[in-house]
């Protein structure tokens, strides 16, 4: 690591300060000092937000506002979130360890560095994202666990967090502050595809900071599932990994939001098949034929073909357990 | 300025690289706490931060600052074994030994965990408190590797720990 400086932000005007005069934002650091250590990110200032709110409240509308400080086993955990936002504890659950979780906070995992193996290996790989124009040795590589939507020949990395994957389906706001005020942005939104500029992970502009995460309130009989395919049982990246929240009415969807994780970029959410299985009874052969039609624009590679049958099938099963449950 | 280390105040390091693994072995000599892959991937490194695990070698020591940290070496009373050492002895729980402070590190948050009622991602309902068997801790321990292959004494002996405490 190059040496760095450390201080601690107590309030979100002195963590807007610090961000507008160029520190790095430092949560968990489960992300960040392993990048660091690694030589891939070489902040000389960090100011250290694990003192700004970490509060998780109901808000007047009726849904839930969560403090961008708040840890990832906290939120796993709180009974709100368990019992209205299930799909959101079970992602959170299914990433990264226990200890991970204790350290991580939901803006930090919000801004994980979307990445790849090669972006990590800072010693003998080219990377557009670490090193702009220095290529991508993902192309033609090891890319089992590379996008098939969303890259570019720029660069094809998968964002990691199986927590955004819930959010997206939910719909979740992100909160950001600056010292030019305050704005929100939908979670969706947040995060970028690579284009030519792979080193821009979000939309979050210098000096703005995630001050909270705000989750509208749950539809009335929502049903919801996160699954989560990888490589081993548990401590994995997704492969693919899908959630799912579902009205179901009398054997119809009448509401469905779905989201993939470790397929693209960012979360993906599959709004074409969405918009198709709206209305219907949702049959399997119209999922897999809805689903289609979001995945028409996938550019798999030899290495990551198997993703797009395995995201399909994915989604096949968990919307068939939700309606069959609701059956 | 310090954090509590085992009951002892300690003074923070003047540079803030040093991570928590590093000063509890280099400059404390608490080398009870090891350092397997020093990115996140393997648990040796499991440390217990106002009881809560985590990873001390993602965690810089000055983020610690105020706060209290147990160690392996901090665990037990005096010369008297952890319960969860003993049941790692009666149940082959390690072979060369490398993780094992880091697996009982974590083990007893996971038996703090449990006994919050607090859910996995394999616990069926988790509105309610989870259940008591081998699949979960499977899961709640898969943060911490063990090459030589001990898993299954490993979730014998933490088994064994549950099941006596919940007596």
């Amino acid at each position: 690591m190059i040496p760095f400086s450390y201080s601690r932000a107590g309030t979100a005007e002195q963590a807007t300060a610090a961000a507008a005069s160029g520190h790095r934002l430092l949560g968990g650091g489960t992300n960040l000092v392993d990048l660091m250590r690694r030589g891939v990110e070489q902040p000389e200032r960090l100011v250290d937000v694990t003192g700004l709110s970490d509060d998780i409240r109901p808000t007047p509308q009726g849904g839930l506002m969560i403090g961008g400080a708040v840890r990832n086993a906290a939120l796993a955990g709180h009974p709100a979130v368990r019992r209205e936002y299930p799909v959101l504890s079970r992602a959170v659950l299914a990433g990264a360890s226990a200890q991970i979780r204790n350290m991580a906070t939901v803006a930090g995992n919000i801004m994980q560095r979307t990445r790849c193996a090669y972006f990590t290996d800072a010693a003998t790989r080219g990377c557009n994202k670490r090193s702009p124009g220095s290529g991508c040795d993902a192309q033609g590589g090891f890319s089992r666990y590379h996008a098939i939507l969303g890259g570019s020949s720029a660069c094809i990395a998968t964002h990691p967090s199986d927590m955004c994957v819930a959010l997206a389906a939910l719909d979740a706001q992100v909160h950001l502050a600056s010292a030019a005020g305050l704005r929100v942005v939908p979670l969706v939104e947040f995060h970028r595809l690579p284009g030519d500029a792979p080193h821009l992970d979000t939309v979050l502009q210098p000096g703005e900071i995630i001050t909270a995460l705000e989750l509208p309130p749950p539809p009335a009989a929502m049903r919801s599932a996160y699954r989560k395919v990888r490589d081993r049982a548990s401590y994995a990246f997704a492969l693919v990994s899908v959630a799912a929240c579902v009205t179901v009415d009398r054997g119809t969807l009448t509401d469905i939001r779905l989201a993939f994780g470790g397929i693209a970029p960012k979360p993906w959410r599959a709004l074409r098949a969405e918009e198709a299985l709206r209305g219907t009874p949702a049959t399997p052969q119209a999922i897999a034929a809805a689903l289609a039609l979001d995945f028409a624009e996938a550019k798999p590679l030899d290495g990551n073909a198997f993703k797009l049958p395995l995201a399909s099938r994915t989604a096949m099963a968990v919307l068939a357990d939700l309606i069959g449950d609701a059956a | 300025m310090a954090i509590s280390i085992n009951g002892r105040d300690v003074a923070l390091p003047d540079d803030p690289r040093v991570s928590l693994a590093d000063l509890l072995r280099d400059d404390l000599h608490l080398t009870g706490t090891k350092i397997g892959c020093n990115q996140g991937g393997c648990g040796a490194c499991t440390v217990l931060l106002d009881g809560a695990r985590v990873l001390s070698c993602l965690t810089l020591a000055v983020q610690a600052e105020g706060r209290r940290v147990t160690t392996i070496e901090g665990l037990a009373e005096a010369d008297q074994l952890h319960p969860l050492q003993a049941a790692f002895i009666a149940q082959d729980g390690f072979q060369c030994g490398y993780c094992t402070p880091g697996q009982i590190c974590a083990a007893e948050a996971l038996l703090r965990e449990l006994a919050e009622g607090l859910p996995s991602y394999v616990t069926a309902d988790i509105t309610a408190p989870a259940p008591l068997s081998a699949e979960e801790i499977r899961e709640r321990m898969s943060g911490n590797l063990c090459r030589c292959g001990a898993h299954p004494g490993i979730v014998a002996a933490i088994l064994q720990v549950a099941e006596e405490r919940a007596a």
